[in-house]
């Protein structure tokens, strides 16, 4: 229980001498929900890019589950949930062949699958609730579908580590709740779960722990501890009005999710 | 019977049955890498490369090597190039592709210019397949072997490239490597299609078949499928029609993949200008009855 899903320290990362995230340190426990909050261009989706090896940081070093990230990739540690707009809803594929490409890591080199692939896209589609979608393009899908499609893929790849960035943008309300459930189960199962979002109402419902950014790290913590108005206020840089607005946001609109 | 003897009657020369071969063979291989061309959106790059290769032939012969390393080395220099400038300027990258392939292709035409004995530039630029070398065919044969394997063996590997970058990496595999595999094929296949239509029109065997199997279907595999016997077909009957109407037989080709094209344009059954149509007219044909309610 007391693993460390993801231990990030001191790193700093920058491009073309631009600072993105300077000497964050960070260590997320196995079995937890992290929520990751800051304004856009604070340095969310390049905490991302570190934690999955996309950009080499200046200093510091950065493990998930104790390996440097290209190991932990070769064994299907980590899985990503993309923001729906990065993905080419156009692209000639279903839902199923989707779900599929997270069994990919496991398969041989031709990536033809097997008995276990399939039980694992099956269940994963279950899991979901989109089984009867499983043969449809995904570009027909709903907004709320679709991220459940990718949802899905995530599941089926068996990680320990997930990455979710902007899980509940355009997503109905169904499809929230049936995310924050399976979420909930995963981190029962002892999954570490760093997830981006600016839905800052429903991180007290689900997350055991929050991360506040504005280009370094600002308060790590267990999320009542950290997440006062007063430290929210300063990840935005008082941008989002007057504080009483932001107290208003936070506990008017609890929703509870067991 | 006079379909049969339209058919038949060519088949009694052997450079055309060589040219039906050699064209079939160019248009299913570039036809299968359309699929990646046109879903990566790699056209520019596709007819950036084809005519980097140029200077790349020019080379090859002045050196007495095979064709096709010459035009690997600067197809693949090419795209080095490009990254390279957009990286260290703050021009655009349509505009680097622009610059670098006409560059390369200006090189290509200086050397041949100087080497013109040994090549035909008119060949080269417009192909030749009617009156193709049996040492070009083998070269032709050899590359389209190693695309098709490679094809074959990545195939997945590089539609989920294609697809989702980010998530091929963050399972391990290595985009870097798929990249250069893509853009290695891409090279290799510019010159065997360089014999059949000539190095101008290179760029719409890798990209027209592509995109009218693109029309056709939601599945990549049957969209493969589709480009690939769109190609074949393409390549086998432009051969026949140049041969009969004593035409271009590059012109012929390209000509029939883009009629092809606008029928599935016009004619497919889901992304079809009437499929569109008639969707919209059911639309608003439901709109008009909820608001009779």
């Amino acid at each position: 229980m007391n693993a460390i899903g993801i231990d990030i320290e001191n790193v700093t990362v920058a491009y073309h001498g631009k600072v993105a995230l300077h000497s964050a340190s960070l260590q997320l426990q196995s079995g937890s929900i992290c929520g990751l909050v800051g304004m856009n261009g604070a340095g969310k989706s390049t905490l991302f890019k570190a934690i999955m090896g996309f950009v080499k940081p200046a200093t510091g070093r950065i493990l998930v589950n104790g390996l440097p990230i290209h190991k932990a990739q070769k064994t299907n540690i980590v899985a990503y949930v993309p923001q729906s707009e990065e993905v080419d809803w156009n692209f000639p594929v279903s839902v199923a062949d989707v779900v599929m490409m997270g069994r990919y890591g496991y398969m041989n080199i031709l990536r033809i699958p097997g008995s276990r692939d399939k039980q694992a896209v099956r269940e994963s589609l279950e899991r979901v609730q989109m089984s009867d979608l499983r043969d449809r393009q995904i570009g027909e899908l709903s907004g709320g579908q679709k991220k459940r499609t990718f949802f899905a893929r995530a599941l089926a790849q068996q990680a320990q580590v997930l990455l979710l960035d902007e899980p509940f943008a355009g997503v109905d309300v169904k499809t929230e709740k049936m995310l924050i459930d399976l979420l909930l189960q995963l981190r029962e199962r002892g999954h570490t779960i760093l997830i981006s979002t600016h839905d800052l109402a429903s991180i007290k419902t689900f997350c055991d722990r929050v991360v506040l950014i504005n280009r370094s790290i600002l308060a790590y913590g267990n999320t009542s501890d950290v997440f006062t108005p007063e430290n929210i206020a300063r990840a935005f840089d008082n941008s989002l009005g007057d504080l009483s607005s932001v107290t208003s946001q936070l506990n008017g609109k609890n929703r509870d999710i067991k | 019977m006079d379909l049969i003897n339209w058919l038949v009657a060519p088949l009694q020369y052997e450079f055309m049955v060589k040219a039906i071969f050699v064209s079939a063979l160019v248009g299913m291989v570039c036809a299968a890498l359309s699929c990646y061309m046109t879903l990566k959106g790699w056209s520019l790059m596709g007819d950036a490369v084809s005519h980097a290769v140029l200077p790349g032939v020019a080379v090859a012969y002045m050196l007495n090597i095979p064709l096709a390393i010459g035009a690997f080395v600067f197809g693949v220099g090419s795209v080095i190039a490009i990254g390279f400038i957009k990286a260290q300027t703050r021009i655009k990258e349509d505009t680097v592709i622009g610059l670098v392939f006409t560059g390369f292709f200006a090189l290509g035409l200086v050397l041949i210019s100087k080497v013109r004995s040994s090549i035909d530039l008119t060949h080269i630029l417009f192909g030749n397949v009617l009156g193709i070398a049996d040492g070009d065919i083998v070269q032709t044969v050899i590359i389209s072997g190693i695309t098709l394997v490679i094809l074959a063996i990545l195939r997945k590997d590089l539609m989920l490239f294609c697809f989702d970058s980010t998530h091929a990496r963050s399972i391990g595999l290595n985009t870097t490597f798929l990249y250069y595999v893509l853009l290695s094929l891409l090279s290799l296949t510019a010159v065997a299609a360089l014999q059949t239509v000539g190095i101008i029109l290179v760029v719409a065997m890798l990209v027209t078949p592509g995109a009218t199997a693109y029309l056709l279907s939601d599945r990549f595999d049957v969209m493969m499928l589709i480009a690939m016997a769109s190609g074949i077909f393409s390549s086998v009957m432009g051969t026949y029609i140049s041969y009969h109407i004593d035409g271009s037989t590059g012109g012929c080709i390209v000509v029939l993949q883009t009629l092809l094209f606008l029928v599935a344009m016009i004619f497919a059954p889901k992304h079809g200008l009437l499929a569109k149509s008639r969707e919209d007219r059911s639309i608003t044909a439901a709109d008009g009855k909820q608001l009779e309610k």
